[in-house]
């Protein structure tokens, strides 16, 4: 057992030296290297500029959006909503107490009938998606707050739709940013 | 639940059973330390390291060594881990500035990571720099996955070999899981995840201006290297404290599917190569039958109790499945496959907020981790588990017939069934008893988030998690203190390495014995009457042991709700 011990201390130290270096440092090194080269735009984080060169976000985050001028994306626990440096789901039981006081205070704000994905917040805090249904249902608050037609804003909810691929994988859904960029695209009052 | 919804389980469980034999023979070849079309790549590789860490690679080891090196090299690399955390503040790669983190937080998380359960106290984006994401934890989701293959390798030799004194090499056993597969497979992997979305980059963070004029503060960094392993050696550990929630982690329903698929994919791969090993496949494809009889079950019921919804918001007209804590892209189908894959295994990472499942929907992740995460389970962990039972199985067949217990063309008697007994005894003594002391103790008290039933769950996922090693969470249990980080930490460890001792032995007692006759005395463990008693004996045995406690957390919780009672 003890010349086990002794015998063991050499490749112990070793091993660790030389993986640490190959897995800890080269490895996402090179991992870094082929990516940057091959997908840059999505290896930075699928970053969105605006015709000004102003960064306005990330195509994959959900941005709060607090305003009738735009779509608004879920409930979001993060930080004070849709912090990227805080992500988190609400960690809400089913039969908490803050759950169902959280929704009937949305259900005020938004109205009785609103979809369910749009009282309840996402896993991550930072969901860009909303299901058709709660684009659709946002349509003529946007379309009043702009003054613009709802059958414009409806087309516009319409082209964004994405579908699952295949039929089978994923959910239908829209990307909150980007039907909003499309809207500030379409313009409207200011 | 929808057509679409089965379309697409069925959709999983199909490519899982194609990809079963490619991936058990290519580890097949690892076990036998055969030449792969890789080492024209790596092999001059390979062999510096051996020459460098002065390893005769063809050196048999006998178990207490094998055991003794694994373990030496598993605490050197906590360590390792351990002294990055705390001096982040004065290492490289730092540019956010990040503080170092504290001893106790620091102790949980090497352990964690160092025994693959990669349970997380603390929330990556924010306390942790990229040089600690790279060096401290993505080096150990290489190595604790690789040590958990190797040990099923030693434990295979042990049903495979007659008379023999040693169970393989554990430097070599290391060394070519993590360059003839673990590597080259994760290039490929995070490639693909950056394709699809997963940032890849050295920078840290940047700030964007929002539509309405908000800053929002955007954290980058290597994620894709990390996820990739993160998936494929079932660590589950996350760049950002949402895991696999977060879109920078699993950008789509596509990345979705795949990260699933690569949770099973080693562990499906394994039964197979089992089966070579000791000379019939047919023994492996029980194992994966059993297994995806329990993972089935357990898949249906999560589903049905997701797509049913909570009746809490249903009484105050929010109509239709539960989406609290879940994503869109994922939905309903997606969430709750992804939440038993990640259970069923030893992986660990969420793609959505367990601790906001229905009771029911939750019950079972984590009674999936009680019964010892072995459908399919953590890489290589999974199949070394599974055979305890299995050794367990034959010997109460033994004893319900009067058969000779043997499996496999090896005698079990007395010294492997208390091996097996003793292995599997850690889950519940660590799982009870930590959630037991915590439920009395001001200190675990404190850290409940929800009140009733579901508190006493949250404690109890938190010590079911650690001592299996999963490292999911009811994570609103506030689990960042000197308490839950030491009795953690302590859980995770016995959880990982009063299991991988016994098993050893066991590998080493068995690889001394004769070859079995087999013959008609013997119970045969090919046909569905083994899978059933397989089935019967693991749902048996962790229901008798942990029916108690799920009927005071989600049994109780769900009751009340019913009710409509809230907390």
């Amino acid at each position: 057992m003890r010349s086990d011990l002794v015998s063991g201390l050499r490749p112990t130290l070793l091993f660790t030296l030389i993986f640490a270096a190959l897995l800890g440092i080269v490895y996402p090194l090179v991992v870094t290297g082929a990516g940057q080269l091959l997908f840059p735009a999505q290896a930075n984080g699928s970053l969105v500029r605006d015709d000004a060169g102003k960064l306005r976000g990330s195509m994959l985050l959900g941005q709060s959006f607090a305003g009738d001028r735009y779509f608004q994306g879920r409930p979001s626990a993060a930080g004070n909503g849709y912090d990227a440096l805080a992500s988190s789901g609400s960690n809400l039981g089913p039969a908490s107490k803050k759950l169902s006081d959280r929704v009937t205070a949305d259900q005020k704000r938004l109205g009785a009938d609103a979809p369910a994905d749009l009282l309840q917040a996402s896993g991550s805090g930072l969901d860009p998606e909303i299901s058709p249904e709660a684009a659709r249902f946002q349509v003529a608050r946007v379309a009043k707050a702009r003054g613009i037609a709802p059958d414009r804003v409806a087309q516009l909810v319409e082209a964004n739709v994405q579908r699952p691929l295949f039929g089978i994988i994923g959910e239908p859904r829209v990307n909150v940013l980007a039907l909003n960029l499309a809207l500030d695209r379409q313009g409207g009052a200011r | 639940m929808t057509l679409q919804g089965w379309g697409f389980i069925a959709l999983f469980v199909a490519i899982l059973a194609a990809a079963a034999k490619p991936m058990g023979l290519w580890l097949f070849a690892l076990y036998e330390g055969r030449r792969t079309p890789l080492h024209r790549v790596f092999g001059p590789v390979e062999r510096g390291i051996y020459r460098i860490g002065g390893i005769d690679p063809h050196a048999e080891q006998g178990w207490r060594t094998y055991a003794l090196h694994l373990i030496l090299f598993n605490l050197a690399l906590a360590l390792l881990t351990y002294a990055v955390l705390r001096l982040q503040a004065v290492l490289p790669w730092n540019p956010r500035g990040l503080a170092g983190m504290n001893a106790d937080g620091a102790f949980n998380t090497a352990i964690s990571f160092a025994t693959n359960t990669n349970w997380q106290g603390y929330a990556g984006e924010s306390t942790l720099s990229n040089l600690s994401q790279a060096l401290g934890l993505t080096l150990h989701n290489f190595t604790s996955a690789a040590t958990g293959i190797a040990i099923a390798f030693a434990l295979f030799r042990g049903f495979a070999r007659k008379e023999a004194r040693g169970i393989g090499n554990f430097w070599a056993d290391f060394t070519r899981v993590t360059l003839y597969l673990l590597i080259p497979a994760c290039i490929v992997y995070a490639l693909f995840l950056v394709a699809c979305g997963v940032p890849q980059t050295l920078a840290s963070s940047i700030d964007a201006t929002t539509l309405e004029g908000a800053r929002q503060t955007i954290v980058l960094g290597p994620v894709a290297s990390q996820e990739a392993i993160k998936m494929l050696g079932t660590n589950g550990g996350g760049f950002f404290n949402a895991n696999s929630a977060h879109p920078f982690e699993n950008p789509s329903a596509l990345t979705n599917l795949v990260q699933m698929l690569s949770i099973f994919l080693v562990g499906v791969g394994l039964t197979w190569t089992f089966g070579k090993a000791v000379g019939n496949t047919r023994q492996g494809w029980a194992i994966l039958a059993a297994m995806a009889v329990l993972f089935l079950g357990g898949v249906a019921v999560t589903y049905a109790a997701e797509s049913a919804g909570n009746p809490a918001l249903h009484a105050i007209h929010v109509a239709g499945a539960n989406m609290e804590g879940k994503e869109t892209r994922f939905g309903i189908v997606g969430s709750s496959l992804f939440a038993v894959v990640t259970t069923a295994a030893s992986c660990g990472a969420v793609n959505a907020m367990h601790d906001s499942f229905t009771a029911l929907g939750g019950l079972i992740p984590l009674f999936n981790i009680q019964l010892g995460e072995i459908v399919v389970g953590g890489v290589g962990a999974g199949i070394y588990g599974f055979l305890l039972f299995a050794i367990l199985s034959v010997f109460v067949a033994g004893l319900m017939v009067g058969r000779t217990p043997e499996y496999v063309g090896k005698k079990i008697e007395a010294r492997e069934v208390k091996l097996a007994v003793l292995a599997v005894a850690v889950l519940p003594l660590c799982i009870l008893g930590g959630a037991a002391l915590a439920s009395v103790l001001p200190a675990g008290l404190a850290g409940i988030a929800n009140n009733g039933p579901h508190g006493f769950s949250e404690i109890l996922y938190a010590f079911t998690s650690a001592t299996g090693n999963n490292g999911s969470a009811f994570a609103g249990l506030s689990a960042n203190t000197p308490f839950y980080n030491a009795m953690l930490g302590i859980a995770m460890w016995l959880g990982r390495f009063f299991v991988i001792v016994p098993v050893l032995a066991i590998a080493g007692s068995l690889a001394a014995k004769k070859h079995a006759a087999g013959g008609v005395g013997a119970f045969p463990t090919t046909g569905p009457l083994w899978v059933g008693l397989l089935v019967g004996i693991i749902l048996i045995l962790g229901g008798l042991t942990f029916l108690p406690s799920l009927a005071l957390g989600p049994i109780a919780d769900h009751v009340t709700l019913l009710r409509g009672q809230l907390f």
